[in-house]
């Protein structure tokens, strides 16, 4: 695409990001479009399209500026009522929000897109737009349009073609000034190319108390004298609403006569009496071209890395900030008083200028923590999409509904969820839900639903991914646990332990493999994800009546709530989430196996342990089991103990990078800063597991290296 | 590697170690701070004492004496960290550096100085950048990042110094 400066390609950021947003907003919008039109909803996609058109070509985005120029245009028929609302409209529009996405990402990426695809759909659009039956078809239309079509425009186009004037008639539409279009200002732009004659038709003009101030009424006639290509006029025009009558004639020029006895190809396709044949020849289109085919081979494949670099915040919460900091300097030209003149007698106001110090130092965290927050509706909102598309693939009538939209989570955790619920919500449509005539028969409604929800709970976000289907297949799921060997062929199971069967590795109950779900991709991947991100899922299903699948994250992952253990003089920081008890135990219950690795016998299990001073080689108080305590620690389902020498307080800690100055560190999963200012690791335990599970030599082999 | 600025004078923060006279771009200093008490990281290399905590962000510290095998000083008053940044291939480092005690600032012509000899006792010759000569002293000019480089990834060092 075009090279921009590095200025430029800071605004041409928020551009790109608007108009995801746009996107968004359109593909809503269509969606909710199916069944009733509803004036305002086109319009609020329309507005959209029109936007992202601008904006594409202002930055010289114009091959997507052409291409949404022809959405705009069947927007505008809908809108104007001029074209009816028909499935197959909606399904073009909605692969056209798509091509965009595509087409957005590609440009903020510097590459190249499928240009084929572009083409297909701009032909199916103009193949549309033809059917009109308003509109009289315009010459460049058709099939012909993508490839060849555009360049009679570029003819008029090349300043060699430009007479020494234009004249230009314009009719706006009475919107025109409602839509920020400010004729004045273009007529200016207009004086700049050249000397400029503009006589207005005031023909139009009601009586004075018939006059609605804020529409126009008028038109105007304009000419232009000088050596203007056309491509300079229509760029002023360039954010002209569609519905508006603009001619161009070129005048004046020894060509001109040519032109006038002959409407041969340049000026004739090129006047926009008809928008409908700019909408699929935008004029744009040819001065990228030669930038075309070699870019369009490379795929978009970066799409994730622009959505995540910014975020936008709330201005409220900004506001509380700035108040919040404004406060904390207050206190701080308080305590700086005192430091004048100190004396004893004003302890007492020293030590109330801390505590408030210490208030709002909390309450400023908060807020800045606040900022990370955003509603789940951002992972939520795809959903829609992906029902609508997926039910129709599947032949299966599929009502989607969210609940909780606004639950607010951390913006890491809500990139880092969006892959596992759309897995989660394949699977419902593909496995759960039953088709209508499976669904009649076992006397339900036809129509399935899937219920997306979101809630807070204790210090935990809970989404759930609920189905009214036919429940997970037990017998099934049994039989394939015992057929692949996860469980033994004797071992009797309860119904919940059934369930959950479905997020071991190696189990999927697909018997084929569909388009939709079952590719590869199981149920254990979604577990592992939630669990990297310090959650657990779990699923709920009753036959005949549809599954639950109920995920808990943690609201963020920045803080953690964290057990202080302390081993010789060393504190080290263990996520409460991971303990499950903490025990002093007699030193005969602790029995060596092969080799000296210990194991401890907790109830029915035998639990590997780990002294935590010969892992992390500290000099322990003492290396007695019984001056110390066991902490069972869990992750990914296995347990082990971990010998400490005392337990110490629990807080909540901000979690620290040390691999931003360091590099990572085998057993500890970041660090701290304690209340004395002193760094302290955080423990990870997962590691711990993992080299408590190999044999505890490689433990020495690691540390060695 | 003096090609990049002939002639002008580049200002060097020189340190002390072993009574040996050390100097780093004085650019890539953030700030010197008194030695403290720091958090020792399991699982990594005797040189690599341990993190503090720098307002906030966690930064290495690494013993300069022991990362060159001066032998094990004795930490006195004059102890300081010298807390630099490190560019790598991963980013930006801040890493501190504890040496025996802060020297001065010079101006140090680049092109007047003199390359490493290429047979040295000690191998860790990569780390120098060039000897520069200053009222008959002789300096040690380091370069940051291959010494942090390699430190914290504590790898073979590849190759003999290309310099």
């Amino acid at each position: 695409m075009m090279n921009l400066d590095a200025e430029m390609m800071e605004i041409a950021k928020v551009f790109f990001q608007e108009s995801r947003e746009g996107l968004d907003a359109m593909e809503s919008g269509l969606l909710g479009l199916d069944n009733s039109t509803d004036g305002e909803t086109i319009n609020t996609i329309f507005r959209a399209a029109h936007s992202i058109k601008g904006g594409a070509a202002t930055f010289g985005f114009s091959e997507v500026a052409g291409f949404t120029h022809g959405v705009e245009t069947l927007l505008d028929d809908m809108r104007n009522g001029r074209r009816p609302v028909t499935a197959e409209a909606i399904q073009i529009l909605l692969q056209s929000c798509d091509c965009l996405r595509e087409m957005i990402a590609a440009a903020e990426a510097g590459a190249g897109f499928d240009k084929a695809r572009i083409d297909a759909l701009n032909a199916e659009i103009a193949q549309l737009l033809d059917q009109s039956t308003t509109v009289t078809p315009t010459p460049a239309q058709g099939g012909a349009v993508p490839g060849g079509a555009a360049l009679p425009g570029t003819g008029a186009a090349s300043p060699g073609a430009a007479g020494t004037g234009w004249r230009i008639q314009f009719e706006p539409v009475a919107d025109l000034l409602r839509l920020r279009n400010e004729p004045t200002r273009m007529f200016a732009e207009l004086a700049a190319l050249g000397e400029i004659t503009v006589r207005a038709d005031f023909s139009r003009l009601p009586a004075l108390d018939a006059i609605d101030p804020e529409a126009c009424y008028l038109s105007w006639d304009i000419e232009l004298v000088g050596n203007i290509a056309r491509a300079q006029l229509t760029e002023i025009f360039d954010w002209v609403d569609p519905g508006c009558r603009l001619e161009f004639t070129p005048i004046g020029s020894p060509a001109a006569p040519a032109a006038a006895v002959a409407p041969a190809p340049a000026p004739a396709p090129a006047t926009a009496t008809a928008p409908r044949a700019s909408a699929v020849v935008p004029s744009g289109v040819t001065v990228q071209r030669p930038a075309v085919p070699h870019a369009a081979v490379a795929p978009v494949a970066q799409r994730s890395s622009g959505e995540s670099a910014s975020i936008r915040v709330a201005t409220e919460k900004l506001d509380s900030i700035i108040n919040l900091v404004g406060e904390l300097l207050i206190t701080q030209s308080m305590l700086a008083a005192f430091a004048d003149g100190l004396d004893t007698s004003k302890l007492d106001m020293l030590r109330q200028g801390l505590s408030q110090l210490a208030r709002n130092t909390r309450e400023l965290q908060e807020s800045v923590m606040q900022i990370r927050m955003l509603p789940i509706s951002f992972a939520f909102n795809r959903f829609p999409r992906l029902v609508h598309d997926l039910s129709r693939k599947l032949g299966k009538s599929v009502e989607i509904k969210l609940v909780g939209e606004h639950t607010e989570l951390d913006k890491t955790v809500l990139e880092k969820i969006s892959d596992p619920l759309v897995h989660l919500v394949r699977n419902s449509l593909d496995h759960g839900l039953e088709t209508p005539q499976q669904r009649e028969a076992s006397g339900k409604p036809p129509s399935g639903t899937i219920e997306l929800a979101a809630f807070h709970e204790g210090g935990s976000i809970i989404i759930e991914v609920k189905d009214d289907g036919a429940g997970l297949n037990r017998p099934r799921i049994l039989q394939k646990a015992r057929e692949r060997g996860l469980i033994a062929p004797d071992q009797d199971l309860s119904d919940e332990q059934i369930d959950n069967l479905i997020f071991m590795a190696g189990f999927s109950t697909a018997e084929q493999v569909s388009d939709v779900s079952g590719r590869g991709v199981g149920m254990d991947v979604v577990r592992q994800n939630i669990n990297d991100l310090g959650g657990h899922v779990q699923i709920f299903s009753r036959a005949g009546q549809g599954s639950t699948v109920r995920i808990r994250l943690p609201l963020t992952l920045a803080i953690l709530d964290g057990q202080l253990v302390r081993v010789g003089r060393e504190i080290y920081i263990i996520s409460l989430l991971a303990i499950v008890e903490t025990i002093q135990v007699a030193r005969d219950r602790l029995s060596s196996v092969l080799g000296g690795s210990e194991v401890f016998r907790l109830r029915e299990e035998y639990l590997p342990v780990i002294r935590l001073c010969d892992f992390f080689d500290i000099e322990p108080d003492s290396r007695d089991v019984e001056d110390g305590l066991l902490v069972v620690v869990e992750a990914d389902n296995r347990r082990v103990c971990v010998l400490v020498d005392d337990l110490l307080a629990q807080q909540q800690v901000v979690i620290k990078s040390l691999a931003a100055n360091f590099k990572p560190v085998l057993g500890v999963a970041g660090a701290t800063i304690l209340g004395d200012g002193a760094v302290a690791l955080i423990i990870d335990v997962r590691d711990l597991i993992r080299a408590a599970v190999q044999r505890p030599r490689n433990i020495n082999a690691v540390r060695a290296a | 590697m003096n090609s990049n600025t002939p002639g002008t004078g580049d200002q060097y923060l020189t340190f002390m170690l072993a009574g040996e006279e050390y100097g780093v771009d004085i650019l890539r200093v953030q700030e010197i701070k008194g030695w403290d008490k720091v958090t020792r990281i399991p699982h990594t290399a005797k040189f690599i004492l341990g993190v503090i905590n720098l307002r906030g962000a966690v930064v290495p510290i690494l013993d300069l004496r022991c990362r060159f095998g001066l032998g094990k000083g004795e930490f006195g008053p004059t102890t300081v960290v010298i807390v630099v940044r490190a560019g790598s291939k991963e980013g930006e480092r801040t890493v501190g550096m504890v040496v025996d005690a802060v020297s001065e600032v010079y101006n140090i012509d680049m092109a007047a100085t003199k390359p490493p000899p290429d047979v040295c006792a000690n191998a860790d010759t990569v780390f120098v950048k060039a000897l520069a000569t200053v009222g008959g002293k002789m300096l040690i000019l380091l370069d940051v990042d291959r010494l942090i480089g390699n430190s914290i990834i504590e790898e073979a060092l590849a190759g003999a110094a290309a310099a």
